[in-house]
């Protein structure tokens, strides 16, 4: 058989582990500050340097901001859960064994947006390792050194389920979870800090077929671009394996961003038996009623997804403007100020502002103040964004003349309605005398356009509609003058 | 002088307290007594009696100074749990039981060896040699607490802790004719014992007699915010007062001290004439049955290996201890240190314990050694619904030769036969001595629910009244 000839369509499935550092004050098993960027090893204590005969307690913080996440991703907590020991031997790794979850986690199930949650526990993150020399790994370097600052800094496992088909859409999924955990206060999701750490799960099927392929794993994505990019490369990958008649192998492979490469792990680095058994040094992690009381008292009052879901379906507005909105909490709180300002604005009927076309103003304004400032710390408020909207959807004023408006309002903040009278802005209606006046001056400007709109080719009126808008410097609503046009074209016909 | 190590720690408290006796006098006697014993009981003394001021004059213990097991860290002060990987590693801080004990005026008198990591029934697997038996030096003393025994029997310390996992404090308490007492696990914190087993070691002490044994565990119990697996104890230590055994039920688990557990006939002849002893001050005997206890030794040396290999990953050379290869790669450095740190005993377990929980093998072993444990557990609790106490040899046989057992581990195991299922069941139990059996002491256990260490300890003084045991020959 010709393998181009039968070229194969390919589904990628996609799932994705993250670890999530807690911000809580101190480490998940003993009372050493968590800390950046200080000293090396100046928050160590016996238990996060493993020294004999030191014993783990549980941070009660953490297991509450880990019941939190469980609540916000939907999970089922379970009463009592477990803390296993995971063995394996590396620096990074004072006790010879990591304090994590292994089948009795704190959150099973759950779904975040269209994506399953396969489950979530806790842990201890390892160490960070320094390498003297070129390699950067310990293979090779001249010299390694430990900072356990970093040792025992509380951390969640989500575990998702495959269900991510688009290197986007994963993209997209891990901006939502983020967003969610940032509202959750429970992290600083910093995928740069690495407060926020991404794995991923790839393989690709024949599209229409139940059953998975063969998955790889791509270890820490230390961005939301790196996410994307690795994992296209990652399927692309993939295809040229299959298409070729080769079969993907189960490996973990390292992406480097800067060259696009995919290089696998050498498989002597990830054989590993962990020995999982429960820690003894641990009782039974019991979620009582009153844990989750208290973990459902401090939840948001709406999380992101939710907020993404009332934009789009109860405001109306348009579905990628409701997640941005959502997933940018800042934008949202600013826009819903808006809105509510709108309203009080009293106006109804034909006037009544929709929130939609509210929200098509938010974009106008970030490109002015730059698309990282909080407009709330604009000289723009919401209430004279929702007044310039209002007068634009009552025609007193039109587009571009508002546009103009908010450019100064910007620059100067203020009443829209000074700027608009101080500046001469207000909108020619089509009853004012000198607009009539001024389509018949661009008519007689340009008499082949005109012709051409009389033979029946209507994309030929811009110019004519373009001269009328230089002359009222914008303050003619653009509809309105097309209106005109072709009603004195079609009145000389 | 000699009439000062004739004295128990409760009378010598007494004494201090009634101001007979200087504190300081009585640490120096010690003290020097410590540091020329022969016995190779201690790792390391004290150079001096610690400064009077930090210990107030009316103390619940007196003053009396105190030997502790290497496992325990102690600040400042060598804790190698007997091993050469930590040989001269000084603590950053105090476990919590000897913290406590200073707290309740009993200072460090020095440290005492023990098998490496507490693996061992004759402290012959000490990395800095074996500790000899003061009843006959040619013998072992037990272990893996054998230094603590040995330096009390020898009166080289007024009293001493230890710890004890599968029997480590009972036996060589029995091989070296003192007290040694197991409480309940989850009575006293674990925080700053180098670990063995953490699901069973227990620190417990080890003493000249039943009281002193009350007195100082009275100040080793607590829950300790730093070990999860401690437990508020249930009321108080109280000192024992009972003069017979009125009432009491005691239960001989045929299961444990038939045929199988190969007690040795002066062994037996010792524990039937205590039984008569306590038929005679009041308590009933009857037979019992615990069926899964003999499986215990099997469950054990799977449960106790598994977990091993994971306390002991830590000694890995890169923070502190023995450092071997350490200019070579990583796996050099680890496997290099490990092999020339850890003696051949704690390799042993370490590779038994890894095996124990290696996939595929984790449900067989691991899996199915915890099932046993449970039933052992369930089998002493339908136990004490009948009796009040269950009583056995502490081991099946006296003191035996240095060297005898090291070529066969398996027979060396055996020593724990007795003393393991009430580890594995948690519950607590003592041993005390029951008499001699030519020339070298046997030891009598009696095993409780638990915290029922106040009436075990009652009924254990009641006997030890009865039997009168002289102790006085290994202080010679
Ligand atoms: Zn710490």
């Amino acid at each position: 058989m010709n393998a181009t000839a039968g070229k194969v369509e390919y589904e990628p499935v996609i799932g994705l582990e993250i670890h999530v550092q807690l911000s809580t004050r101190t480490k998940m098993f003993c009372g050493c500050a968590l800390s950046w960027g200080d000293p090396p090893n100046t928050h160590t204590c016996p238990t996060c340097l493993g020294l004999p005969g030191a014993l783990p307690v549980v941070n009660e913080r953490a297991i509450h901001y880990g019941i939190m996440i469980g609540l916000a991703l939907g999970c089922e907590i379970a009463e009592r859960s477990l803390f296993h020991r995971k063995n394996y031997f590396y620096p990074d790794l004072p006790k010879g064994y990591q304090i994590s979850q292994y089948d009795v986690p704190l959150c099973r199930g759950g779904r975040l947006g269209e994506v399953r949650i396969h489950r979530v526990h806790l842990e201890e993150d390892a160490a960070k390792l320094n390498h003297l020399g070129t390699s950067g790994r310990i293979h090779g370097s001249e010299r390694s050194w430990v900072d356990f600052n970093r040792g025992g800094t509380p951390l969640v496992e989500i575990v998702t389920e495959p269900d991510i088909r688009s290197p986007a859409q994963a993209r997209e999924w891990l901006i939502l979870l983020r967003t969610t955990l940032r509202q959750l206060g429970v992290s600083d999701v910093d995928m740069s800090q690495g407060s926020l750490r991404c794995d991923a799960n790839v393989s690709i099927r024949p599209a229409g077929r139940p059953e998975f392929g063969t998955k790889t794993e791509l270890k820490n994505m230390n961005s939301f671009a790196f996410l994307e990019s690795g994992v296209r490369a990652e399927i692309e990958r993939q295809k040229r394996l299959l298409d070729g008649g080769e079969p993907v192998v189960q490996e973990t492979m390292h992406f480097d961003p800067r060259t696009g490469n995919l290089t696998p792990l050498r498989s002597k680095e990830e054989a590993h038996d962990y020995r999982y058994f429960p820690e003894p040094d641990l009782v039974p992690l019991l979620a009582t009623e009153e844990m989750l009381a208290a973990a459902s008292a401090d939840m948001p009052r709406e999380l992101p997804a939710e907020r993404a879901s009332r934009f789009e379906h109860a405001l109306g507005l348009h579905a990628d403007t409701a997640r941005l909105f959502a997933f940018r909490a800042e934008l949202g709180d600013y826009f819903e100020r808006a809105l509510a300002a709108a309203g009080e604005d009293g106006r109804d009927g034909d006037h009544r502002l929709e929130p939609a076309e509210l929200s098509n103003w938010i974009g106008p304004l970030v490109e002015r103040i730059g698309s990282e400032t909080d407009p709330a710390t604009s000289k723009v408020t919401p209430e004279s964004l929702a007044a310039l909207a209002t007068m634009v959807k009552a025609k007193e004023v039109s587009r571009d003349a508002a546009r103009e408006v908010l450019t100064l309002l910007v620059q100067e903040g203020g009443d829209p309605r000074a700027i608009v009278e101080r500046e001469g802005l207000g909108a020619i209606s089509g009853e004012d005398d000198g607009l009539a006046e001024l389509v018949d001056r661009a008519i007689a400007a340009d008499p082949a356009a005109a012709d051409q709109v009389r033979g029946g080719n209507r994309r030929a009126i811009g110019p004519l509609v373009g001269y009328v808008m230089r002359e009222t410097k914008g303050r003619a609503d653009g509809g309105e003058v097309t209106r005109l046009i072709l009603a004195r074209l079609e009145a000389n016909a | 002088m000699s009439e000062l190590i004739d004295l128990t720690a409760a009378q010598a408290a007494d004494r201090i307290g009634a101001g007979e006796i200087s504190p300081a006098e009585l640490f120096e006697t010690y003290r020097q007594r410590a540091a020329a014993n022969e016995l190779n009981a201690f790792t390391w003394v004290a150079d001096a009696a610690p400064d009077g001021d930090g210990y107030a004059h009316n103390t619940p213990l007196g003053r009396v100074p105190i030997a502790v097991k290497d496992l325990f860290c102690t600040e400042g002060v060598p804790s190698q749990a007997g091993s050469r990987i930590l040989e001269g590693y000084r603590p950053p801080y105090t476990a919590t039981v000897v913290k406590q004990l200073a707290e309740a005026g009993a200072p460090l008198l020095g440290k005492t060896n023990q098998d490496e990591f507490a693996m061992g029934s004759s402290n012959e697997n000490s990395g800095f040699g074996p500790v000899l038996n003061p009843w006959d030096r040619t013998r072992v003393p037990g272990g893996s607490s054998g230094g603590s025994a040995a330096a009390v029997a020898a009166g080289l310390a007024p009293w001493a802790i230890g710890t004890d996992t599968g029997g480590s404090i009972r036996q060589p308490a029995a091989l070296c004719g003192i007290v040694g007492l197991k409480p309940t696990y989850g009575a006293c914190s674990r925080y700053g014992m180098i670990a063995f087993a953490s699901s069973l070691d227990q620190a417990g002490p080890l003493t000249r007699d039943v009281t002193d044994a009350a007195l100082i565990l009275r100040h080793m119990i607590g829950r300790d915010p730093r070990d999860c697996t401690s437990l508020e104890y249930p009321g108080e230590i109280e000192l024992p007062k009972a003069d017979d055994l009125n009432g009491i039920r005691l239960g001989v688990p045929e299961d444990l001290t038939g045929a199988e557990g190969g007690v040795e006939p002066g062994v037996r002849d010792s524990f039937d004439a205590t039984l008569k002893l306590a038929e005679g001050l009041g308590a009933s005997i009857e037979a019992c049955r615990l069926p899964h206890a003999p499986h215990a030794l099997s469950a054990y040396y799977l449960i106790a290996p598994a977990e091993a290999s994971a306390n002991l990953a830590r000694f890995d050379a890169v923070r502190y201890g023995l450092r071997v290869g350490g200019d070579e790669d990583l796996a050099t450095m680890y496997s290099r240190t490990r092999q020339v740190g850890f003696g051949s005993e704690v390799k042993r377990r370490i590779m038994l314990g890894t095996y124990a929980l290696s996939s595929g093998y984790y449900e067989a072993y691991y899996g199915t050694a915890q099932k046993v444990r449970t039933k052992i557990a369930e089998d002493f609790h339908a136990a004490f619904e009948q009796f009040d106490f269950i009583v056995t040899p502490t081991s099946p046989w006296t003191a035996f030769e240095l060297g005898a057992k090291t070529a066969d581990p398996l027979a060396m195991y055996l020593n724990d036969f007795l003393t393991v299922p009430m580890s594995l069941a948690g519950t607590p139990a003592i041993s005390i001595p029951s008499g001699l059996s030519d020339g070298l002491p046997v030891g009598f256990q009696l095993a409780g629910p638990a915290f029922s260490e106040s009436r075990l300890l009652d009924a254990a003084y009641a006997l030890e009244r009865a039997i009168g045991f002289d102790g006085s020959e290994a202080r010679a």
